[in-house]
C-alpha cells in the first residue's frame, strides 16, 4: 500500500484567481490519516479544509501551511423515504448529489448558484440559496455532522453540542473539519422548476414587488443592471419559481420527469487576454440579458440546471477574467436598510465601475451561527473584474456604507475587506472565537482568510 | 496578508530612509499596511521615516540597522527584520544603492568596490535570504528598486548603473526561480529620480520625482507587472536606447 497520502506543494487560489498562495495539498483517505494530519499539524503549521474552491477569495488557502483536500469523503447514502435524510461524505458534491437523489425525486434543500461546491463547503458558509426568505439557509437542514478538531471527533447536532453546532455553521472551516453530514432532502415530483418573470424598470419598483409577493414563491431570485441609467437606476429581471409539478409539464416530458442535472464538459477554447471583460464587453451582455427577458412571463417550464445552476454549462468560466482575476462583492443588510442597496448601486453606477448583473435577493430570518452571514433583509451581489483603477477605494467606500446600515459581508465571498470592519459587521466574532479555542487551543486552524482578517485573533490583523 | 488588490497588510523595506521608500510606505499605511519594518543606517531618519509609516495609519514600525557593506551580515539582518514583523510578511522592498560621486570615486578601486558591494552584492546576498524565507511562508512579494542607468550603462556612472545592471538581472533570474511558489519578484525601472540622492546632479531628460516613482510602484504592485518604469514612457524610450551604436548613445544628453 502506498504511504499516506503524499502531501503536495500547490499553489492555490479561489474561484477569483486573486492572491494565491503555495501549500502541502494533502488527500486523508480516511478518518485515521485525517486526524493524523492534525496531530503532526502540532507543530505549529496550520491547517486548513478544502472543498471545491468555489468560495471566490481565500478562505480554503493557507500559505506555508496544510491544505486538506476532502475528496476521499465523497460517499453518498440513500435517502431515507420517511425522513427525507440523507448521510453524505463532506467531500460529496452537490452535483454528485443530485446525480443520485433527483432520478429518486429528491432535492437538496439548499442550493447555491452551483452545483461544484461540497457538502463541507456548504456548511462552513452556511450557504443561501434562492429559497433564504422561505428555507433559512444550509445549516438549517443539518441534523447532524462529524467534526474532526485538534482536540477529537465531536458528533455535532443541534441538541448534541449546539453551540460547537452553529459555530461551525458559516464558521469558514475555522473550527475543524467535517467529515460526514446527515442533511434533510425535499421530495420533488419532477426536476423542472415552473418560473414566473418580470421586467422592472427599476430597483424601486422591483424591491417593492419582492416585499409584497416574494413569500408567495419557493424561489425568487432578482438580476439589477448596475451600469445603466435609463429612465430610473437598476433596471431588473425578478424571477420565481416553484417545483413543476408532474401535470405541469409538457406531455413529451411527463414520461421522464425526473432527470438528473449533468456535469458540464465544455471548457474556456482560449487564455482570455486581461480586460477582455471590460466596461464595453459587460454593458454588452447585460443589454443582450434584458433583450432576452420578457416583460412579464409566468409557468415556463426550466430544468434545474437552467434555473439554480445557468454557468454550471462552462466548467471554468472564471478564466474569462484573465490572469489578474475578479471578485465578488456580497452584502446584506435589515429590512429598513432599503436604500443601503439602493446607494450601493448608485455608487458603483457613478463611478462607473464595470459590473455583470448584481444579484439582489430576499433573506428571510438568519441562523444562530456567529459567522453565518445571511441576516433579515436583503443581500446584493457583485461580480467585479479586478483592473479598473477606482475598484478598491469604491469597495472601501461601500464598507463603510454596509457598517453603516449595521450589515455585513460575506466571508466566502471575501477577498479584500477592511479588516478593521470585521467586528463591527459580526459583533459575535469574540464569541466565535471563544468556541473555536475551546477544540484549537493552539490555534492550528487557519487560513489565509482568517489571517488576513484576524479571524482567531479578533483585534490582531495575523498572526503566526 | 495580500488582498484582491495586492495590498499588503506588512511590508519590509530594506533602506527605509529613501525618499523613495518613504512614499510608498505613506501610501501602503494608508491602505491595508499594520506592520512597516525600516531597515537602514541611518537611526534618525528611519526614526522619522517610522513615525510618518504610523501617522499614515501602521500599528507596529520597528527598525533595523545595518550597513549594506557588510556583506556576511545581510542574511542576518534579513532574519532580523522577518521576526521584528511578527508574523507573515506580505512584501519586501529593497531599495538599496550609492550613486556615489563619479568625479571622484571613479579612479579610486576601493570606492568602486564599494559602490558595487552596496549596489548589488549585499542586495543579490540579501535577496537570497528573503526569497527563501517568503517560499517557506507560500506567498509574498518582493519589490526591487533598480535603475535605468542599469538598462544601459552610460558614462557619468557606470559604476553605479553597472551594480544596477547586475542587481536588474539577478532579480529578474530570482523572479524566474520563484515561479510558481506564490512569490512574485517585480523590478522598478526610475528614470532620473530627484531626491536626496541626486542632490546638486543636472537632472536628466524624462526625470521624474519619488512620489511619482511611488505611484508607479503601486500601481505595480496591483498589475504584478513584472518591470515597473516610471516614467512609464521610458520603456518605450529604453527599447531604443537599448540598441543605438555606442557613438550616437555618447552623445546624448544626461
Ligand atoms: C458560481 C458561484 C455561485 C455561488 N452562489 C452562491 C449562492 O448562491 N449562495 C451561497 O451561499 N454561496 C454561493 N457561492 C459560494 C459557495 O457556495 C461557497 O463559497 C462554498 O463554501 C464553496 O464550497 P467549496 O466546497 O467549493 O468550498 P471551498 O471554497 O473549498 O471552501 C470554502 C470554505 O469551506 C471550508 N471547508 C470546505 N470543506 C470543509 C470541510 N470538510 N470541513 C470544514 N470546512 C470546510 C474551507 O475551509 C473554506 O473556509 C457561489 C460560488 C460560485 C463559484
Amino acid at each position: 500500500m502506498p504511504e499516506m497520502s503524499t502531501a503536495e506543494d500547490r499553489l492555490l487560489t479561489g474561484w477569483g484567481r486573486t492572491s494565491p498562495s503555495r501549500a502541502a495539498l494533502t488527500r486523508p483517505r480516511d478518518v485515521d490519516e485525517l486526524a493524523s494530519v492534525l496531530s503532526s499539524s502540532r507543530r505549529g503549521t496550520p491547517v486548513i479544509a478544502r472543498g471545491l474552491g468555489r468560495s471566490y477569495g481565500d478562505a480554503s488557502q493557507c500559505g506555508g501551511g496544510i491544505v486538506v483536500d476532502l475528496s476521499a469523503f465523497n460517499e453518498i447514502g440513500p435517502v431515507d423515504r420517511d425522513s427525507g435524510l440523507i448521510e453524505v461524505g463532506a467531500g460529496a458534491s452537490l452535483q454528485s448529489i443530485m446525480a443520485a437523489t433527483v432520478p429518486e425525486g429528491w432535492f437538496v434543500p439548499v442550493t447555491p448558484g452551483t452545483r461544484q461546491v461540497t457538502v463541507g463547503g456548504a456548511i462552513a458558509s452556511d450557504i443561501h440559496g434562492k429559497n433564504h426568505h422561505r428555507d433559512g439557509s444550509f445549516c438549517s437542514h443539518v441534523a447532524k455532522m462529524t467534526l474532526v478538531t485538534p482536540t477529537g471527533t465531536h458528533e455535532l447536532s443541534e441538541e448534541l453540542d449546539p453551540e460547537l453546532f452553529w459555530a461551525t455553521a458559516g464558521g469558514m472551516g475555522l473550527t475543524g473539519i467535517t467529515t460526514t453530514a446527515t442533511v434533510e432532502m425535499i421530495p420533488i415530483e419532477t426536476s423542472y422548476i415552473s418560473v414566473d418573470e418580470e421586467r422592472f424598470e427599476d430597483v424601486d419598483s422591483l424591491m417593492a414587488e419582492m416585499r409584497r409577493s416574494d413569500s408567495n414563491y419557493h424561489y425568487s431570485v432578482a438580476w439589477v443592471d448596475c451600469m445603466t441609467r435609463r429612465g430610473g437606476l437598476g433596471r431588473s429581471i425578478l424571477t420565481r419559481g416553484e417545483h413543476a409539478r408532474r401535470r405541469d409539464l409538457p406531455t413529451a416530458k411527463r414520461s421522464e420527469p425526473l432527470v438528473a442535472p449533468v456535469q458540464a464538459r465544455l471548457r474556456v477554447p482560449f487564455r482570455a487576454p486581461n480586460g477582455l471583460l471590460n466596461a464595453a464587453t459587460i454593458s454588452a451582455f447585460n443589454e443582450l440579458w434584458f433583450k432576452k427577458a420578457p416583460r412579464k412571463k409566468s409557468g415556463a417550464i426550466h430544468s434545474l440546471s437552467s434555473f439554480f445552476h445557468p454557468l454550471d454549462g462552462i466548467a471554468d468560466w472564471n478564466l474569462l477574467y484573465g490572469s489578474r482575476g475578479f471578485l465578488q462583492y456580497q452584502f446584506a443588510v435589515g429590512d429598513d436598510h432599503e436604500d443601503c442597496v439602493k446607494s450601493a448601486i448608485e455608487l458603483l453606477s457613478s463611478h462607473k465601475v464595470p459590473s455583470f448583473l448584481a444579484v439582489l435577493k430576499r433573506f428571510g430570518q438568519g441562523d444562530p451561527g456567529p459567522l453565518s452571514f445571511p441576516i433579515k433583509g436583503w443581500t446584493l451581489a457583485l461580480d467585479l473584474p479586478v483592473g479598473p483603477r477606482q475598484l478598491p477605494s469604491v469597495l472601501d467606500e461601500l464598507d463603510s456604507l454596509v457598517v453603516g446600515a449595521g450589515g455585513r459581508v460575506y466571508l466566502a465571498k471575501d477577498s479584500r475587506l477592511r479588516p478593521d470592519l470585521l467586528a463591527a459587521m459580526y459583533p459575535r466574532v469574540t464569541e466565535f472565537e471563544e468556541v473555536c479555542r475551546r477544540v484549537d487551543p493552539d490555534g492550528l486552524l487557519n487560513s489565509d482568510l482568517s489571517r488576513r482578517l484576524g479571524i482567531r485573533h479578533p483585534g490582531a490583523t495575523w498572526r503566526e | 496578508m495580500n488582498d484582491a488588490f495586492g495590498r499588503p497588510q506588512s511590508v519590509i523595506v530594506l533602506g527605509g530612509s529613501s525618499d523613495i521608500a518613504r512614499a510608498v510606505v505613506r501610501r501602503l499605511a494608508g491602505a491595508r499596511c499594520k506592520t512597516v519594518v525600516l531597515a537602514g543606517r541611518d537611526p534618525e531618519r528611519l526614526s522619522s521615516a517610522a513615525k510618518e509609516a504610523l501617522d499614515a495609519g501602521a500599528s507596529l514600525a520597528p527598525v533595523v540597522l545595518f550597513d549594506a557593506h557588510d556583506v556576511a551580515q545581510a542574511d542576518l539582518t534579513v532574519s532580523n527584520c522577518f521576526a521584528a514583523a511578527e508574523g507573515p510578511v506580505d512584501l519586501v522592498i529593497v531599495a538599496v544603492g550609492d550613486l556615489g560621486s563619479p568625479d571622484s570615486d571613479e579612479r579610486d578601486p576601493t570606492r568602486t568596490a564599494d559602490l558595487i558591494t552596496v549596489g548589488f552584492t549585499w542586495p543579490a546576498s540579501a535577496l537570497t535570504a528573503i526569497a527563501a524565507t517568503l517560499r517557506e511562508q507560500g506567498h509574498g512579494r518582493i519589490v526591487v528598486l533598480s535603475s535605468v542607468a542599469g538598462v544601459r550603462v552610460r558614462r557619468s556612472n557606470f559604476a553605479y548603473g553597472s551594480a544596477k545592471a547586475g542587481l536588474d538581472g539577478f532579480s529578474i533570474g530570482l523572479a524566474e526561480s520563484l515561479r510558481g511558489s506564490g512569490v512574485i519578484v517585480q523590478v522598478v525601472r526610475p528614470g532620473f529620480v530627484r531626491t536626496k540622492m541626486t542632490e546638486g546632479l543636472k537632472p536628466a531628460p524624462f526625470s521624474t520625482g519619488p512620489e511619482e516613482v511611488a505611484d508607479a510602484i503601486i500601481r505595480g504592485i496591483e498589475t504584478d507587472a513584472q518591470v515597473v518604469w516610471s516614467p512609464g514612457l521610458l520603456r518605450w524610450i529604453f527599447m531604443i536606447m537599448r540598441n543605438l551604436p555606442q557613438s550616437i548613445w555618447r552623445k546624448l544628453p544626461g
